[in-house]
C-alpha cells in the first residue's frame, strides 16, 4: 500500500517492527518499530518515557522525509 | 534396510501448543518427538523417518531478534543430529512464514542440512526466502494442513535421502528464481519453433523463461522542510473508532476508511479500538498512539516543527491482505491523499 503512495510522489516514512519486509518489498524510508504489538512506544516504560521514545521514533520518521534516499534505508532510535 | 531418517520439526508458539499471541515472545525450546501437527507429519512420513524432536519459538521473538533467535534455534536443531528439517507449514501467517524461511536458510547455510517449509504463496516469507529454501505452496489457513503434510512429508524424505531435486513445476515447490542448465532431447531451435507455432495457433504454451516482474517505485523526493508540510497518519494496524462502526474485518479487510481526527489532541482508548486479528492488539487498545502517534504530532504542531496534521486518519487492517487488494487500496489512498493536499505520510504497519 505504501508503495502506491510513494509512486504518486508523496514521501512515506514506514514504521515497522519487522523491517526486512518493507525493505525487501521496496519501501525507502523505514524506521524500526519497537515490537509488532506496539510499534511506536513501549508499554514496559513509564508513560513519560514511552512518550519520549515515541517522540524520538516520530522525529526519525520526519527526518527521513526530509532526507533524499536512493535505496531502501533503515533508521533506528539509538539507545541513550 | 535403510536407517530411519531423523527429522526435526520447527513450529511457532501456537502450533507448538505453548499459547497464542500472548506467547509470541516465547524463546526457543525443544520437545522430544512430534508435537501438534508434527503428529500428522510423522504419520505421513511413515516408517521412512522419525520426528525425533520439535523446536518451538515465538513468532515475535524470532522476527524481532532474528540473529540471536536463529543462533539458539540452530543450536537446538543441531543437537538432534537430524537428516532433514521441516518448518511449519505457516499458511498465511506473516511472522511465522518469515520465521520458517529464516530457519530453513540458517539450517542450510550454517548446519549444511537440507530443509523444507510450506506457506501461502503471498506470505512475505516467500519473497524473502524463496532463493534460500524449498518452499511448498500451501493454502491460506490450517484447513489445508492435511493436504500440505501429504506433500511435505515425501519432499522431506527425498531431501533427507539426498535424492536430486528437479525443477519447481515438476517437484511442486515455489520457483526459486534460479536456473540450472541441462541437456535436452531437442535443440533450442526446435523447441522455439514449436512454441511459436503453438502461439500462432492459439494453443497453450509454456515459456521456458519466466520473466521476473520487478515492480520498483522511485523514491519520492525529500521535503525541503516540515514547517509547511501537511502530514497524514496512515495505518494498517487496524485502529478504528470504538464499536468499529464500518465493520472493517480483522483479516482480509475489504475496505479502508478515513476518520476525522482534527478535533482530537490524542487517540484515547475510550474513543478508539483495534480490530487487527493477526497479533495481540491489546497494547494498542490500551493506547492507540502505539500505532497512531497523534499525541506526538500535536506536540510538534504546537512547537511549530510540523505544519499541520491532516485531520483524517487513514486506516485499515493489513492482516493477510491479498496483494492485489493491497495495491488497489494503496492507489485509492494515494489519490485521496493527493486530493487532501498531503505532503508526506507517516505509515505504521504491524
Amino acid at each position: 500500500m505504501a508503495k502506491e503512495i510513494e509512486r504518486v510522489g508523496i514521501a512515506v516514512a514506514f514504521f515497522s517492527a519487522i523491517p526486512a519486509i518493507p525493505l525487501n518489498v521496496g519501501a525507502y524510508r523505514v524506521i524500526l518499530g519497537k515490537a509488532v504489538p506496539y510499534v511506536l512506544g513501549d508499554p514496559h516504560l513509564t508513560p513519560d518515557h514511552e512518550r519520549a521514545l515515541r517522540r524520538q521514533q516520530v522525529l526519525l520518521g520526519l527526518q527521513s522525509l526530509c532526507t533524499a534516499v536512493t535505496t531502501p534505508t533503515l533508521l533506528e532510535v539509538q539507545a541513550a | 534396510m535403510a536407517t530411519k531418517l531423523r527429522v526435526v520439526h520447527y513450529l511457532n508458539q501456537f502450533f507448538g501448543g505453548i499459547g497464542g499471541e500472548d506467547k509470541a515472545d516465547a524463546r526457543p525450546a525443544v520437545k522430544a518427538g512430534p508435537v501438534g501437527p508434527g503428529v500428522l507429519l510423522q504419520k505421513c512420513l511413515g516408517d521412512g523417518a522419525e520426528v525425533v524432536a520439535t523446536v518451538i519459538c515465538g513468532d515475535s521473538y524470532l522476527s524481532e531478534h532474528i540473529d540471536e533467535a536463529l543462533a539458539e534455534v540452530s543450536k537446538l536443531i543441531a543437537a538432534q543430529r537430524p537428516d532433514v528439517v521441516v518448518a511449519g507449514p505457516a499458511f498465511a501467517a506473516g511472522r511465522y512464514g518469515v520465521a520458517c524461511g529464516a530457519v530453513c536458510k540458517s539450517v542450510r547455510e550454517q548446519l549444511k542440512l537440507p530443509a523444507v517449509t510450506a506457506m501461502f504463496p503471498e506470505n512475505p516469507g516467500v519473497d524473502l526466502y524463496r532463493r534460500h529454501a524449498y518452499i511448498l505452496p500451501a493454502g491460506n489457513t490450517a484447513i489445508d494442513m492435511a493436504g500440505v503434510m501429504a506433500r511435505l512429508a515425501p519432499f522431506a524424505l527425498k531431501l533427507g535421502r539426498g535424492e536430486a531435486v528437479g525443477p519447481a513445476d515438476l517437484e511442486g515447490y515455489l520457483p526459486t528464481g534460479m536456473r540450472r542448465n541441462e541437456f535436452g532431447a531437442r535443440s533450442g531451435a526446435e523447441r522455439m519453433v514449436e512454441m511459436l507455432l503453438d502461439r500462432l495457433h492459439q494453443r497453450p504454451f509454456m515459456s521456458e523463461v519466466q520473466l521476473p516482474h520487478y515492480d520498483q517505485v522511485n523514491p519520492a523526493a525529500a521535503l525541503s522542510g516540515l514547517e509547511n508540510a501537511t502530514i497524514a497518519l496512515v495505518t494498517t494496524s487496524g485502529v478504528v473508532p470504538q464499536g468499529n462502526p464500518d465493520r472493517i474485518e480483522s483479516w482480509r479487510a475489504t475496505k479502508w476508511l478515513k476518520y476525522p481526527i482534527g478535533h482530537l489532541q490524542e487517540m484515547s482508548a475510550a474513543e478508539w479500538t483495534c480490530v487487527h486479528g493477526g497479533y495481540d492488539n491489546g497494547y494498542i487498545r490500551l493506547d492507540p498512539q502505539r500505532a497512531v502517534p497523534l499525541d506526538i504530532m500535536r506536540e510538534l504542531e504546537r512547537e511549530g516543527k510540523v505544519g499541520r496534521v491532516l485531520p483524517y486518519l487513514y486506516t485499515t487492517v493489513g492482516n493477510v491482505q491479498p496483494i492485489e487488494r493491497a495495491r488497489r487500496f494503496g492507489r485509492e489512498m494515494a489519490s485521496a491523499l493527493k486530493q487532501d493536499g498531503v505532503t508526506a505520510v507517516l505509515f505504521t504497519a504491524t
